[in-house]
Parts: structure tokens; sequence; C-alpha cells
């Protein structure tokens, strides 16, 4: 068990200890990826060098990335404006509508819900042209709000807070409504201080989910000065490996960090999704 | 008279409580109709004409054109056959490791952390890392050949699909892990004292007691783990490009690639089969767990 949790981390942990090697370093080890040996000829040292420990400690990559590629900073300043919004968004509006679907009664809801579940489970590309049709209708092909407006209704966010707020007794509900308050009342002083850790939980599944975006960026910014580090740590990677550890160890930091700090919300917010409401 | 008053009180009551609900609604409602809803409806629209401005219908000619090329066949049938490996795959040995990791261990948490990881790793960071593994000139490959065995250019041959798998499964499993430990743990513990009074074997509570109640939780991970999989173009692509190997060309790469060449009908014809067939197997599973949970009670 112990010896699989160690090969599930090893990817992680040698990005980290690779970033950390001299760029020098890391053109000797890997430079073979992606060419053909003839190995027929007896070449002998015919394969890359994974190492774990750096010969020598160096933040040369880190400067090399900072530095030297402005771009970079650029891209993930790009990737912060693009899932910002995104999570903010959602949350507002997926809390409202599911309040909605967990505690209103109204003609159609159920049907209504299910639809909001088949959309979830449906790949990116079905829904691509026309998608393409309306984000080009409304002016916003090739901008940033191509991504953050499709994102912020997602139906993802109205699937798990609903879970959360299902499991809220009704009564509680039910005597806030004998004391007078309204539904908007109800939803702001009990509903929303209930479901804080489902938010929190929502708010961390959606930042890995969007920071990892790759296919709508793909499609909807040509402009690559306008996209997010996804795509573009793909580039780097086949062109300057020098800095490519930093560049990915920097991509992954915030993650990593968030979920080392929320990991509790996080499993919490995965296991109330899989329980039947 | 009275059946009128009812009527209208009923009435009454449907539009107050629409009221309020659309309220808490609307926000949410239009943007979905905008971006998903809609879309989707057109998008099956576009699927039976030959064109996406005025377009006439034509039936099924574009299914036909679409089951005719030999691309789309191929992407079809790798996509089917990923999803059927991997999903089987990955189910059976993520309740497998939750078996384990549900006995107390002192460094569960810690375990626990070193599955789930992965999840939130952004793929593009690791990327690199499944190239230095899986090249020809790979580590893999090294280390294979220190136990003198012949080299294989993974990516390159048949055995990319294994390379998804595994990557697939790296990325997923902690997300399977954390479902079945909730239905693991929520199986209750009088159950198992039961058994053991009545000198029930360790086998014997895995099958007739764990196996059982955790069957619901099943039927999730699977519905998860086939969603999951589609995602797993993301990993292909970034790794292959757009014309990866044949044998991971997959339905996503289809349509992306119809896309970037205009073929807006091939493109939207295979978006429909597609969800057809997630629709199918959903129901397929729904309907499936239902009858289980009939037999259950």
């Amino acid at each position: 068990m112990g010896i699989i949790a160690a090969m599930m981390l090893f990817p992680i942990v040698v990005t980290f200890t690779n970033s950390l090697m001299t760029e020098g370093e890391i053109d000797h080890n890997y430079n073979l990826i992606g060419k053909m040996i003839n190995t027929a000829a007896g070449e002998k040292n015919g394969y890359v060098n994974l190492k774990l420990i750096p010969d020598w400690l160096s933040f040369g990559q880190y400067a090399g990335v900072l530095v030297r590629k402005p771009i970079f900073l650029q891209m993930f300043w790009n990737s912060v404006l693009m899932v910002t919004p995104i999570i903010v968004g959602q949350v507002l509006v997926a809390s409202l509508a599911a309040y909605a679907f967990a505690k209103l009664r109204f003609w159609g809801r159920d049907k209504l819900f299910i639809m909001y579940l088949m959309t979830m489970l449906m790949p990116f590309q079905v829904t691509l042209v026309p998608n393409y049709i309306i984000v080009e209708k409304l002016g916003l092909m090739n901008t940033t709000s191509a991504i953050i407006v499709p994102g912020i209704f997602n139906a993802f966010g109205v699937f798990m807070l609903r879970q959360f707020i299902l499991h809220i007794p009704s009564s509680y509900i039910e005597a806030a409504k004998m004391d007078g308050a309204g539904n908007l009342r109800v939803f702001y002083k009990i509903i929303v201080p209930l479901i804080k850790p489902g938010i929190a939980a929502l708010i961390v599944l959606l930042f890995v989910d969007n920071w990892n975006m790759v296919e709508q960026p793909l499609i909807f910014l040509g402009d690559s000065f306008k996209q997010p580090l996804s795509l573009y740590l793909s580039r780097i990677n086949e062109g300057d490996r020098g800095v490519a550890f930093a560049a990915a160890a920097l991509y992954m930091a915030p993650m990593v960090l968030l979920f080392l700090y929320a990991e509790s919300y996080f499993v919490e917010g995965i296991q109330l999704s899989g329980i039947k409401g | 008279m009275e059946g009128k008053r009812i009527r209208s009180k009923l009435f009454k009551l449907l539009c107050k409580d629409w009221a309020v609900a659309s309220l808490f609604l609307a926000p949410s409602l239009i943007g979905f109709a905008i971006f998903y809803l809609i879309p989707f409806v057109m998008g099956v629209l576009y699927s039976f004409q030959d064109s996406t401005v005025d377009g006439s219908f034509v039936g099924l000619d574009n299914y036909n054109e679409l089951l005719a090329s030999g691309s789309f066949r191929k992407a079809a049938t790798n996509t089917f056959l990923f999803t059927g490996v991997s999903v089987p795959f990955i189910v059976a040995l993520s309740l497998l490791f939750a078996l384990l990791l549900n006995q107390k261990l002192f460094i569960r948490n810690w375990l626990q952390t070193a599955f789930v990881l992965p999840l939130v790793v952004p793929v593009a960071s690791i990327v690199m890392m499944w190239q230095i593994l899986f090249d020809w000139n790979g580590t893999v490959n090294l280390w294979m050949e220190s136990m003198h065995i012949e080299r294989i250019d993974w990516m390159k041959s048949n055995w990319s699909m294994g390379v998804l798998i595994i990557v697939y499964i790296w990325k997923n499993i902690g997300y399977n892990i954390i479902l079945f430990l909730a239905g693991l743990q929520s199986i209750p513990k009088d159950y198992y004292e039961t058994a053991d009074i009545e000198g029930a074997g360790r086998f014997h509570k895995l099958i007739h007691i764990t196996l059982v109640y955790v069957t619901p939780t099943m039927f999730f991970v699977i519905l998860m783990s086939i969603i999951n999989s589609f995602k797993v173009f993301r990993e292909t692509y970034l790794i292959a490009g757009d014309y990866p190997h044949d044998r991971i060309y997959m339905l996503q790469h289809y349509m992306n690639n119809m896309f970037l060449s205009l073929d807006i009908q091939k493109l939207t014809a295979a978006a429909t089969l597609m969800v057809g067939c997630i629709l199918i197997s959903v129901t397929v599973m729904l309907s499936i767990e239902r009858r289980f949970r009939q037999f259950m009670d």
C-alpha cells in the first residue's frame, strides 16, 4: 500500500525536485526525449536520465521562467483572471438555483433538474458547434468572456450544492417562515451559513477543474496571448526543456497548496456528491 | 363549481411557487438555457441538416456518411474500447484500495492524501513526466532493459492505450476511493457484529455484507468513471497533439478535427451519437440500480 502510494506521488515529487536542478542538468538529462536513437549502431546511453536528487541545487529554472519568459507570468495571470470570475459567479448563481431545486416545489422541477444533470455528463465537444455560434453572436469570440460566462452556468455547482441543501432539515425553514421570514431571508440567514462547507468544497473543486482547462481556450481563444497556462505549458515542453519543470511546478503549486490546506472540504465535497438525496 | 374553485386555487398556488422559484432559478436557468440547453438542441438539429446556415432537412444522410468514415469508426472504437477496459479496471482497483484503507492503519490519512493528490494536479504540469517515462528513450524502457525486456515505443504503438489507462487510473483513482470509503463507512457496524456472533468468516462477511451494501455506491462510481474516462482527452491531446497514434485517436479528437476542418455536419452527427450512447448507458445503469434497490428492500 505504501509502495503504491509512493508511486502515486512519484510524478509530483519528481517535478518539484527537478525544478531545482540547473537548466544545464535538465538539458543534459532529458535531451533524448522525442529523438530516435539508432540502437543497432551500438548507442550505449540511449536513455534519458531520470533523477530524483539534483546534483546542484539551483533556482536557475525559476529565474529562467520568471525573468526570461515574461509571457509565463502573463499566462499565469490569464489563468487567474479566468478562474476567479467563474468561481465567484458559479457560487452565486448555483447556490440560488440549488435552493430552488432542493427546497421549493414547482411544476417541472425534477425534469428540469435531470436536464441539468445530463449536460453535466456530456463532453465539451458535444455542444461545441452551437456554443461557437452563440459565442460569436454574443460578440464574445476571442475574449476571455467566451470561457468565463459559460463556465459560470455549468450545472456542476447546482448539483453539488443541492446535495448539501437537501441535508438541511426542512423544519428549520418552516420555523423561520412561521416567524415571518420570506424565502430570500431564509436563504440568506439559514441556508447560506449552513452550506458554508459545501461552498468551500465547491470552490476547491471548481478551482481544480478550471485551472486545468484545455478544450475551451483551445477553441475560443485564437490569440495566444490570452490563453491560460495549461496550453502554454504543452508548448514549453516541446521546446525549452530547461525551464519546463519550474513552469510545471509553478503551475501546480497553487492547486497542491490549496488542496493540502482544504483537503477535508475537498473530500467532503466528493463524498456528498455521491450520496443520493 | 367546486372543481373550478379548486382548480383556480391550484393555479394560484402554482403561480406563487413558480414566482418564488423563478426568482431563485432565473439567473442560473437563463445562462443554462443559452449556453447548454439551446446549444444542445441546436446541435441535434444540425445533425439532420445539410448546412448550419439555412440548411434543409436531409434525414440520416449525415449519419450514413459518418458511419462510412474510417476515422470516425476508428475514433468510436477506441473510445468504446478505452472506456470498456479502463472503467471496470479502475472500479475494481479503487474498491480494493478502499477496502485496505478502511482498516485501521496508522498512516491512513497520509495514504489517502497520496491517492487523492493527483486529482488536483493540472494535466499540463504532469504531461512532461509521462513523456519522460514513456518515450522511446524513456525511463520505463530503461527499467525494462535492465530486466532484459525488449524496449517498446509506448506512445507510437498499440501500447499507447495502455499508457493512457495508467494515466487515467493515476489521475482518477483517488476520487473513486473517497466515494467507496464513504460507502464502506456507512455500513452499520452491527451487521458485522451479528455476523461475528453467527461465526461468519472474513470472506463470508466481505461477500455477503460489504459487497452487497457497497453496491449502490458502486453505481455512482461507475457513472463518474465513465464521465471521467472522456476527460482523458486532455492528457492525450497534451501528450500527442491533434493526430496521435491510431490506437488513441478518440472521439473528441475526431470532433475537434471536424470542427477545425469545418465539417459541422459530421461533427454534430458524431456528437449526437455520443450523447445517445451516454444516455443509453446511464439509463441502463439507473434501471439496474433501481432493481437492485428493490431487491435490497
